[in-house]
């Protein structure tokens, strides 16, 4: 017979859950912390990993980062032209994309793509008792799946971010250039003269946050998947949405400190 | 095979008074086994009845709640670290569902052990014992297949080879036979035994098989409602059959 339980219960209950979700969550960070300082150290398996993640998400990023320079650019456009200040598109866009939209749709496009892999491939190993064989043969699990993914998203994610900015820029151009004869070299000499070492240092910093929370949720979700093939979906599934609202808490803390870096 | 002269041997493994526990559910009630160097240990018992629990608190993938587990005279809770993996390279580990590396072909799922745990092997050693354990299990020609593309005698054979290439003091078999036709049991029955005189290895196989357990093993323990019922040779737990035993008897030989 099923017992219905009451409100207050299943509230408490949920709430120590999460608390103890938190905990867990913070242990294996600690973990993470831990044993990425020390031998052995797989560096061919974060080269592997790293080039998987580079090579799935190339071509997204490609198309992503290209059609959001060119969209920004034309709807950017109308507006500028009202005051008579095109001259300033290359340099708004510039900012646009490197400060912010390059990194934000990398990491995005990465939380989805990579992401949910990584909760995906991992919660198959755990629930096919994959990385007890592992464990049960001397080796590392958390080592050689864990270490390994969180230092490639976290190497990668910033590379590919660099590139979105440059197709991103490109996409902008071409649609510059659909209006107004210039050229390649002063639309990115234009769009770069705003644009600060800080820029640059504060874009590639965010990724390397991004890339590490998306290995590191993913990475999470994966390991302490349970019941069975249904555990590995909810696993792809959270590890997408949990890093997607962590990506967003973080671009919102690490905007207000470069800013206030900028200010001062 | 079912003699019982392994009991003067040494011994390997050791279980003191165990208790374990999931939640509220009790699934060990105070466990007590030995089992001897060079003999052959079948646990048998209905599914959920613990069997798969007590196997891995032997390679420390769960822990007691109480009690002793002592694995080659080590204490295996209190192990950690290198220690921990130091007695894991003794004991060889056949997963119910093989557990092979998806992502890796089967030359690649046996050398992965080797790579990751004697680093100064050079490729030609490393290939050498790779062929050597395929040729033990029978399946030589299959090292370039994937293991999504092994049938499951196959993927079983490849399991044990990868826990064999390792060269094991003791085999843990989880399951072995389990979700295989009979010719297929059989094949891997007689690998098991095999494997026992081969390699001179200690082996504890979980199994709710009975034939699995009579041709393979020196001694029979039956775990029933978290405690063993009767540990002893084949005929010693089935001769006299009671009402918690002949149900596994009566299952896999129809009288």
């Amino acid at each position: 017979m099923l017992v219905k339980q009451n409100k207050p219960y299943v509230i408490n209950k949920k709430i120590d859950s999460y608390f103890d979700g938190v905990y867990h969550a913070f242990k294996f960070v600690k973990r993470f912390f831990a044993q990425v300082i020390r031998p052995p150290f797989h560096f061919k398996e974060v080269i592997n990993q790293s080039y998987e993640i580079g090579i799935k998400s190339l071509s997204l990023i490609t198309l992503t980062g290209f059609i959001v320079g060119m969209v920004f650019t034309k709807q950017t456009r109308p507006s500028l032209e009202d005051f008579g200040a095109t001259s300033w598109l290359p340099s708004l866009i510039g900012i646009a994309i490197v400060r912010a939209l390059a990194a934000l749709v990398t990491a995005l496009i990465c939380a989805g793509k990579v992401g949910s892999s990584i909760g995906a491939e991992l919660g198959s190993m755990k629930v096919t008792e994959q990385i007890d064989a592992m464990e049960v043969s001397a080796i590392n699990p958390f080592k050689y799946l864990v270490v390994t993914r969180v230092l490639a998203t976290s190497l990668t994610i910033p590379i590919l971010a660099l590139y979105c900015s440059f197709v991103g820029l490109l996409g902008s151009y071409l649609n510059v250039y659909g209006s107004e004869a210039s050229s390649l070299t002063m639309f990115y000499k234009n769009a770069f003269s705003d644009i600060s070492f800080l820029d640059i240092f504060a874009s590639v910093v965010k990724s390397i946050f991004y890339g590490f929370t998306i290995g590191m949720v993913g990475c999470y979700k994966g390991y302490y998947a349970t019941q069975g093939t249904r555990g590995v979906g909810k696993a792809a599934n959270e590890a997408v949405v949990l890093s997607m609202f962590l990506i967003f808490v973080e671009e919102i803390i690490i905007v207000q400190v470069s800013n206030w870096i900028r200010l001062y | 095979m079912n003699s019982n002269k392994n009991i003067a041997s040494p011994l390997v493994i050791n279980i003191n008074n165990v208790y374990k526990s999931f939640g509220e559910l009790e699934v060990l009630k105070g466990i007590n086994l030995s089992v001897f160097k060079g003999e052959n240990m079948a646990i048998l018992g209905k599914s959920g009845s613990g069997k798969s629990v007590l196997i891995k608190m032997m390679i420390g993938l769960l822990q007691p709640d109480k009690g002793e587990v002592f694995v080659l005279n080590q204490e295996v809770k209190n192990l950690q670290g290198k220690e921990l993996d130091a007695l894991r390279l003794r004991i060889g580990f056949s997963f119910q569902n093989s557990a092979l590396y998806d992502s890796m072909n089967v030359f690649q799922n046996l050398a992965f052990p080797l790579i990751m745990n004697h680093k100064n092997l050079s490729k030609a050693e490393i290939s050498h014992a790779v062929e050597e354990a395929l040729v033990a299990v029978g399946l030589e020609s299959k090292e370039l297949q994937m293991p999504a593309d092994l049938s499951g005698g196959q993927r079983k054979r490849i399991g044990i080879a990868r826990t064999l290439i390792l060269k094991p003091e003791i085999m843990l078999y989880d399951e072995p036979t389990s979700g295989l036709d009979p010719v297929t049991s059989s094949e891997i029955n007689a690998l098991i035994v095999s494997v026992q005189k081969e390699y001179r290895t200690t082996s504890v196989i979980i199994t709710h098989d009975l034939t699995c357990a009579k041709v393979t093993c020196n001694r029979i323990a039956v775990l029933v409602e978290g405690a063993f019922l009767k540990v002893g040779t084949f005929e010693e737990v089935f001769n006299q059959q009671t009402d918690l035993i002949s149900p596994f008897y009566n299952y896999n030989f129809i009288q």
